[in-house]
């Protein structure tokens, strides 16, 4: 089972968990998982054809998936995948 | 950089003398810093930690950008500021305390916002900048213009209890440029999905911890010292105390410097982040306009979509509609007189009119503008502000 981490704005959607363990072969698989068993974070992830946000990066370990195999990089038993959203605080 | 004509006075060097017996840092790191030029941008959250170290650092000259002024919400977080600065300019009360703080550096002021306009001129006469904004047009606006100038970006970015670092736009000794905020993200999130500060809050330690990372980045990019966090991103988790670093690359895609350039020239930021569409879809109401309406005595109904905590802090009298609970409620809602829909600000009340605009067809809901802060400035200033 894959660990993903969710970032804290994002807990309120999966009842405050810091990390889930989710089955899955490859980076899509884990997600479309995640979104079944959360279905409210599936609109801050995935857009309305299904891919990931461009305002939502994915890393599995330190690596982004981008120079990875993108949604179709495999996923083994002891990956852990973070979900980094874009987040613009600061000033106020 | 020219550190040929640098010199120190007695005070100077017994000020820094902390920094120039580091073996690995020494004279010619305080030199560069003293002939650097560091542009921060927003005196707010990140910027009063980055500016204090900074200043206190010997940086050489430092700008700040900022059009706010002092208010007491923001002092659980900006450590620039005291009660006696309440009302004053920000840029004008962080200069005050920086050149308290350190008598021999220069401090350049701009009381504006930083726009398409003026970005260019204003950032090219810096060596770094340091981006503290609070949102998403500012970010890019920033962003774009760093790659545009080939300025490093030390950017910081905080949310409730999540931070994030990287230096954006550096190039290395050995010429290589490192990526930037766009090949990160190469889109906003659309207005609505992901809520500001100042409705989502933050806590008051975490600007202060990321500053500080965004000071010291700025260092080590003038000064050559170490590894600056280039080429990777870096987040802190303040609830778990986790923190990770992620290694990040140049995408051939990035409109600014990819392999095909689209953009050459700084664009239309609230545009792009759809900030503009949201405002001028809905109908607004000033707090001069309410008040005229209650004192004619005119039939109209108030919602006041923010939290019960806040209603208890200061109301108008509205009705409490919580924006979460604003569908579930929608037949609370009057459709033919006239309804005002308010929250602190008017971020979240122009959200629950676009959701009962879309869900209900309502077409009677007006915003009120600046939220009931903009109401107590303007008509009940007897009303507590928060």
């Amino acid at each position: 089972m894959a660990t993903i981490i969710i970032p804290t704005p994002l807990r309120k959607f999966t009842n405050n968990s810091a990390r889930v363990n989710i089955n899955g072969n490859n980076v899509k698989g884990v997600v479309d998982e995640l979104t079944l068993n959360y279905p409210d974070l599936k609109k801050h992830l995935l857009d309305e054809q299904g891919n990931i946000r461009s305002f939502i990066n994915l890393f599995v370990g330190d690596e982004d998936i981008r120079n990875l195999q993108q949604d179709q990089t495999p996923i083994k038993e002891e990956t852990v995948i973070s979900i980094v959203p874009a987040i613009a605080g600061g000033m106020f | 950089m020219n550190i040929e004509n640098i010199h120190f006075s007695k005070e100077e060097l017994s000020r820094y003398d902390r920094h120039i017996i580091i073996p690995d840092f020494g004279f010619e790191a305080q030199k560069k810093l003293k002939a650097a030029k560091v542009f921060v941008v927003g005196s707010g959250g990140l910027g009063s930690p980055s500016l204090l170290y900074l200043a206190a650092a010997g940086v050489g000259t430092i700008g700040i950008i900022d059009f706010d002024v002092v208010d007491d919400s923001n002092l659980q977080r900006q450590v620039l500021f005291g009660v006696n600065e309440i009302g004053q300019l920000k840029v004008e009360a962080a200069k005050k305390r920086l050149e308290a703080l350190n008598p021999h550096i220069t401090i350049k002021i701009y009381n504006e916002q930083l726009s398409s306009k003026n970005a260019l001129d204003i950032l090219k006469d810096y060596d770094v900048v340091a981006d503290g904004t609070d949102n998403f047009p500012t970010r890019y606006l920033v962003n774009d213009a760093c790659v545009l100038l080939g300025k490093p970006n030390v950017f910081g970015s905080i949310f409730q209890f999540e931070g994030q670092v990287s230096v954006f736009n550096y190039r290395d000794k050995n010429g290589v440029l490192g990526p930037n905020y766009r090949d990160l993200y190469p889109a906003p999130p659309p207005p609505g999905l992901v809520p500001s500060c100042a409705e989502g809050g933050v806590l008051g330690v975490l600007p202060g911890i990321i500053g500080s990372l965004q000071a010291l980045e700025v260092i080590k990019v003038i000064t050559g010292v170490g590894e600056p966090l280039s080429g990777r991103f870096y987040i802190f988790d303040a609830l778990n105390f986790e923190s990770r670093t992620f290694k990040i690359k140049r995408n051939p895609a990035n409109p600014l410097n990819g392999e095909h350039p689209t953009i050459n020239e700084l664009i239309d930021y609230e545009q792009f982040c759809g900030v503009k569409a949201v405002e001028k879809s809905i109908k607004e109401i000033t707090s001069k306009e309410l008040y005229d309406l209650q004192v004619h005595g005119e039939d109209i109904q108030i919602i006041d979509v923010r939290e019960p905590h806040e209603y208890q802090i200061a109301n108008i009298g509205g009705e409490l509609i919580p924006l979460a609970t604003i569908s579930a409620n929608a037949d609370k809602i009057d459709r033919n007189k006239k309804v005002i829909v308010h929250c602190k600000m008017g971020g979240r009340s122009a959200k629950a009119i676009h959701e009962l605009e879309d869900k209900f067809g309502f077409t009677n809901l007006y915003n009120l503008k600046g939220g009931i802060l903009g109401w107590i400035d303007e008509v009940q200033p007897e009303l507590k502000k928060y």
